[in-house]
């Protein structure tokens, strides 16, 4: 589905992402994880088109999109969460759902009912919320909710776009370490359950070994190691790079 | 129910406003005319600022623009000067100017925004000014009472014909304005509107073109605006460059502030409000300059929401109580 040929990325005289290759299969969910300045939000920037590569390409099935716009790359269905929370503070859970559903059908340019009389939208919209376990929070306001349901809610209006990839930056971030896992439940299994591959940046190796198919592990800006999770765990560079274990 | 209250209650205020001209005197049904088109002007400016997120300090060019067509056509094209032409063309005349200072804007945010918009809509001012041979200079240009469907209002003065055919177009018009500002705000595309307010970065990550999305509410917000110019010029009889000065520009701001930007009644209020203060503050004193400014002080102060939005918080609050 995704494939990252040489991708390179300098700024100045700093190299941030380097000959970096990866591919993502259908419905797989990926984890990178490094070090602070591995190239982790870098490589993923430029996936969902917010940097331009220095070189190297980025092909989308089959469809090479290395400078296509994040306009492009969303219609295409690469979807994205950011590590701080993007959201519409003004507008109730179900109505943020909701306008990207309108975006992703067409709607904000041709419909011309009130959007309230769009009763497929707002029932699609619910569907999503149950989906992430926050349908009871729908008529709340984003600041009435905790942190880790913003990090829900952030990533199903990405969901909502019916998104082929969802690239996940540090979803768990900022979440109290007792709500983690049932925040990483909730977005993992929605995920599951309509097969979309993901790429997530993550920090803490219990998520990253208990949601992964496979991990990246990036030090600067290369691959340092890939593979099954548990593999990654073993590896002796990777411990010594990441947790300081040596030996 | 409670859906159709509102719209009870707009029906309920339209039909007082029809007897409007057999309770208030010709000063103060003038000066109510003033409001209202002040109130179409606030309706197409809060699209902006309220909805969109942007203040704009050059408003005043598209009311120029509105008003201008209107002068123009009295002075080059007299055959053509019936309302039915007129409005359209103003119509037309703010939207192209819309469309080019709008794509210029829209490109800016925040204070670069504000004062590409003023220094477009002084640029247009340097031209009305100037221009003298065409658009009258600091004389401006009269503004006669125009045909409606075929009928003359010659040898009417024109208090009669604002008391009489022209309050009832006047009228409609704005409440047009009002359905329609009010089906844009709702429907999806103001929601988009909204959302690129609300968060610019994540309306533009669900796939809302932001620049352009904030093109195609400066282009409605510049038609109401002019919309508002062409009608405010009639009950006025005259305009003059000075429309187009930031100085008025500041006024529109100020209206919308006064009556509240979060509330879609806001501006209405706002205008009418503004339009009444304004003359009795310069009726009543010298310092009337200082009236205004200190109304702002206290409004930023005490009422952020505006006069509308005070009321607004007030109903819910005693709506609460009572379903406590």
């Amino acid at each position: 589905m995704l494939t990252v040929k040489d991708l390179t990325k300098h700024f100045g005289g700093f190299t941030a992402v380097e000959d970096v290759n990866l591919e993502i299969k259908e419905g797989e969910i990926i984890s990178i994880i490094g070090t602070n300045g591995a190239g982790k939000t870098t490589l993923v920037n430029m996936i969902s088109g917010y940097l331009k590569p220095d070189s190297g390409t980025i092909l989308f099935s089959d469809k090479d999109i290395t400078y296509a716009s994040p306009y492009i790359r969303i219609k295409l269905g690469i979807g994205r969460s950011f590590q701080l929370i993007q959201l519409f503070e003004n507008s109730t859970v179900l109505e943020n759902v909701k306008i990207a559903l309108f975006s992703k059908y067409g709607m904000i340019r041709r419909g011309l009912l009130p959007a309230d009389r769009y009763t497929s939208v707002t029932d699609e919209a619910t569907e999503i919320l149950n989906n992430f376990n926050i349908l009871d929070r729908k008529n709340l306001t984003p600041k009435a909710l905790s942190e880790g349901d913003m990090k829900i809610l952030d990533v199903a209006i990405a969901f909502a776009l019916k998104s082929r990839l969802l690239l996940l930056d540090e979803p768990t971030s900022g979440v109290a370490t007792q709500d983690k896992f049932k925040v990483m439940d909730s977005i993992v299994s929605a995920i599951r359950k309509e097969g979309i591959s993901t790429l997530i940046i993550e920090h803490d190796m219990d998520i990253v070994s208990g949601y992964s198919d496979r991990v990246i592990v990036m030090h600067e800006g290369k691959i340092m190691a890939e593979g099954k999770p548990a593999e990654v765990m073993e590896n002796k560079e990777v411990k010594a790079t990441l947790f300081g274990i040596v030996g | 129910m409670a859906k159709y209250q509102r719209w009870i209650a707009y029906a309920v205020i339209f039909i007082i406003l029809l007897f409007v001209p057999r309770l208030l005197s010709i000063h103060d049904l003038m000066l109510f005319e003033y409001g209202l088109t002040f109130a179409i002007v606030g309706l197409g400016f809060n699209l902006l600022l309220g909805y969109t997120g942007l203040l704009s300090f050059g408003h005043g060019a598209y009311f120029a623009v509105g008003a201008y067509t209107v002068g123009m056509v009295a002075k080059y094209y007299p055959g053509a000067y019936s309302l039915e032409i007129l409005i359209p063309a103003a119509l037309l005349f703010s939207l192209i100017l819309s469309v080019i200072f709008g794509f210029l804007c829209v490109r800016h945010t925040k204070i670069f925004f504000s004062i590409l918009a003023l220094s477009l809509s002084m640029l247009l001012y340097a031209l009305l000014f100037k221009l003298y041979h065409l658009t009258g200079g600091s004389d401006g240009l009269r503004v006669p009472l125009p045909t409606l469907l075929g009928i003359s209002f010659k040898g009417i003065r024109r208090p009669e014909f604002l008391s009489g055919t022209y309050y009832y177009f006047l009228l409609v018009l704005f409440a047009i304005s009002c359905v329609i500002m009010r089906a844009i705000v709702n429907s999806p595309f103001g929601k988009a509107l909204q959302a690129i307010r609300d968060n610019e970065v994540r309306a533009e990550l669900i796939g809302i073109r932001v620049r352009r999305f904030r093109l195609y509410a400066f282009i409605l917000s510049g038609m109401f605006v002019g919309l508002g110019g062409a009608l405010w010029s009639f009950v006025n009889g005259h305009v003059t460059a000075d429309l187009s000065h930031w100085v008025f520009s500041g006024e529109i701001v100020y209206m919308t502030l006064l009556g509240g930007f979060g509330i879609f009644e806001g501006p209405i209020f706002g205008a009418i409000i503004f339009t009444y203060l304004k003359l009795y503050a310069m009726g009543n004193t010298q310092y009337w300059m200082f009236v205004i400014g200190a109304t702002l002080i206290v409004l930023v102060l005490l009422l952020p929401n505006g006069v509308a939005g005070a009321f607004a918080s007030l109903f819910a609050k005693i709506k609460k109580k009572k379903n406590l």
